[in-house]
């Protein structure tokens, strides 16, 4: 949660002024060849972890047990799905998979939806304490999820909620909603106000300019908060942890991944192979929506 | 079974938003039957009503309620004043969770915040810049989790004399070190816990810095050559003092992630070994020893430990608001 939220308006200051000559930039430090190198070498640090569990996922278990990762890259080829079959049908990976879209999905619309309209109100309506309310919302950015979690599960054990998926979303809804808040207020805030006198000009009403004039124009914003929310709600462990009670039919996979570590140890042919399933989404999302994502957390053309 | 998820799940996607949509238009129907004048009065509060709602049902509560818990006993029952928060500060485990976070409050903050400078800066001068920032990133959009099999991986140990299939001890074989147990022996393991979080959060800096550099004006950069500096004395006169403000708002990001470090830790040495953290200790208290005044206690010493982060963000966004 709160990845990030003061650093929107910081870059957005720094990020409108004009770009500079790349090319001429280029041509001086290309011939640098310890540059070259030590970017490419930090690289190729940085991409060894991810590209060590791939590998791994598809190798035979004798082989994880008795020799490197990279013997693989070179003959015999020694391949196998037989990792990826057995999380699926023994350790109920599946499911989990199905789990944490159940999560992430509706733990992604809510929050922005709300978040929307009260970012709408906060920007172009007046009402009494508009700024001291959210100026709190910035305070709870910061707050650790530590300290809601006792009182939280004790009104979900008296309604029942424990354990059910309703609970999460709505938990996830509260954490997410003052990061949600903020970045789209930052947005919609720096909407140009004729849009909105002409709009009023025009006889349309706050809800006509919303739906018709806000939602349209927000769809970047919205599409980086978006992207923010699912993948933290599809990587979260704590909320499920605690929210979910550790049945396996609701697990999603972060929680079901941290049981195999604990139960497996060292059975690296199965744990790669679930971890790696517990990834591909996310990745997909991730090199999908890229621009979306930067943006996001850069948010140079969020507030002009 | 699966029918019957797809169904839910389609019905939580459409219907929520679908009813949240109709409330919106149904209180604002509601509104336009009021006077003119009291209809802006009152529309605004219907506009955030849900979002008050939910953040304070499940934050402001939330926290005001665990500080209250942390001053009462176990049960629940009896005002015990400062007893839980003697009891927690007491224990040699808390202590060594306390220093624990003190670490990665430092060498994380800092690792990710210098490997964040170096790549961007780097980067900017090559044309692949946008290949290697993407890789870099990329561990962004996985759960710690994930990285903690990564890395759980990287850091597998066998006895000396058997195959490392680690690739850290494999890499110490062929410099014929002893292999070395990353995650149990206590002079490595809080590093490498602390190290994975670096690993997943650089990229972060990376983006933000990257961003920020492309913000420095070339002529001044350029003037700066023209007039005989070198490459270091452009990077440490001019890019660090115009890109400490950018630094300084990734740090409290990265400061507030240290204090809750949680999942890394949870998964890789549910916290043995000496390398307990804060919030990992608190959750352990309420799950597993099911002591909710110390976990309270724990929960409002990590909130206060947040707070100066909390004060700085407000101070800023008033600031921005100012000049806005």
């Amino acid at each position: 949660m709160a990845v990030g939220a003061p650093v929107v308006a910081e870059v957005a200051a720094a990020a409108p002024r004009p770009a500079r000559v790349e090319a001429e930039r280029r041509r001086i430090d290309l011939g640098s060849l310890p540059l070259n190198v030590a970017l490419v070498l930090l690289t190729a640090v940085w991409i060894v972890p991810t590209l060590a569990l791939l590998v791994s996922s598809f190798r035979p278990r004798f082989l994880i047990n008795t020799t490197g990762w990279w013997q693989a890259l070179v003959p015999p080829f020694q391949f196998t799905l037989n990792n990826y079959r057995e999380v699926l049908d023994t350790y109920s990976i599946g499911t989990a998979f199905v789990n944490s879209l159940t999560i992430a999905i509706p733990a992604t619309v809510i929050p922005i939806t709300i978040a929307a309209f009260a970012a709408y109100a906060f920007s172009w309506m007046r009402f009494p304490f508009r700024n001291s309310l959210f100026l709190l919302l910035v305070g709870l950015l910061a707050v650790p999820l530590q300290v809601t979690l006792i009182p939280v599960l004790q009104i979900f054990t008296r309604t029942g909620l424990t354990g059910t998926f309703l609970a999460v979303w709505l938990a996830h809804t509260g954490y997410g909603l003052p990061f949600a808040i903020y970045l789209l207020r930052n947005f919609i805030g720096a909407l140009p106000s004729d849009l909105f006198e002409s709009a009023e000009i025009d006889g349309a009403g706050p809800v006509t300019a919303f739906f018709r004039l806000v939602l349209p124009l927000s769809v970047p914003a919205l599409a980086s908060l978006a992207i923010f929310q699912f993948l933290w709600t599809w990587n979260d462990l704590l909320v499920a942890l605690v929210y979910l009670g550790g049945s396996p039919d609701v697990a999603p996979l972060t929680v079901n991944v941290s049981n195999l570590v604990s139960s497996l140890g060292q059975g690296y042919e199965l744990l790669t192979a679930a971890a790696f399933v517990s990834m591909a989404l996310p990745l997909i999302v991730f090199l999908a929506l890229q621009r979306y994502f930067v943006r996001g957390i850069t948010a140079g053309a969020v507030k002009g | 079974m699966d029918i019957v998820r797809i169904t839910f799940l389609v019905g939580a996607v459409v219907l929520v938003p679908a009813a949240l949509i109709a409330y919106v238009l149904v209180t604002d129907l509601g509104v336009r039957l009021l006077p003119p004048r009291t209809q802006p009065r009152i529309r605004p509060w219907l506009w955030i009503l849900p979002s008050m709602l939910a953040v304070t049902v499940f934050l402001i509560y939330p926290t005001i309620a665990t500080i209250w818990l942390s001053f009462l006993d176990k049960a629940g029952q009896t005002f015990v004043g400062l007893a839980n928060y003697g009891e927690v500060l007491g224990d040699g485990g808390v202590l060594v969770s306390i220093r624990n976070n003190i670490f990665w409050l430092v060498g994380y903050t800092a690792l990710v915040l210098v490997f964040g400078l170096i790549l961007a800066v780097l980067a900017d001068r090559v044309p692949y810049e946008s290949a290697v920032k993407s890789l870099i990133f990329m561990p962004m959009a996985i759960s710690f989790v994930a990285a903690s099999v990564i890395w759980g991986f990287m850091f597998a140990y066998q006895p000396p004399g058997a195959p490392q299939t680690g690739t850290l001890n494999a890499l110490l074989n062929l410099f014929h070190g002893s292999p070395i147990a990353w995650l149990i022996d206590h002079r490595t393991n809080n590093a490498a816990l602390i190290l994975v979080a670096v690993w997943v959060w650089t990229g972060f800096a990376m983006v933000i810095t990257s961003a920020a550099l492309k913000g420095i004006p070339e002529e001044l950069l350029e003037a700066a050559r023209v007039d005989g500096a070198t490459e270091l004395t452009v990077f440490r006169r001019i890019i660090i003092p115009l890109l400490a403000p950018t630094l300084t708002v990734i740090g409290t990001t990265l400061v507030i992630f240290a204090l809750k470090a949680f999942d890394i830790v949870y998964v890789m040495t549910s916290g043995n070994y000496n390398t307990n953290v804060m919030a990992l200790r608190m959750y352990q208290e309420m799950n597993n020893n099911h002591n909710n005044a110390r976990a309270s206690a724990l929960a409002v010493l990590l909130l206060l430990a947040i707070v100066p982060v909390l004060v700085f963000n407000v101070r800023r966004l008033r600031f921005q608001e100012a000049i806005r």
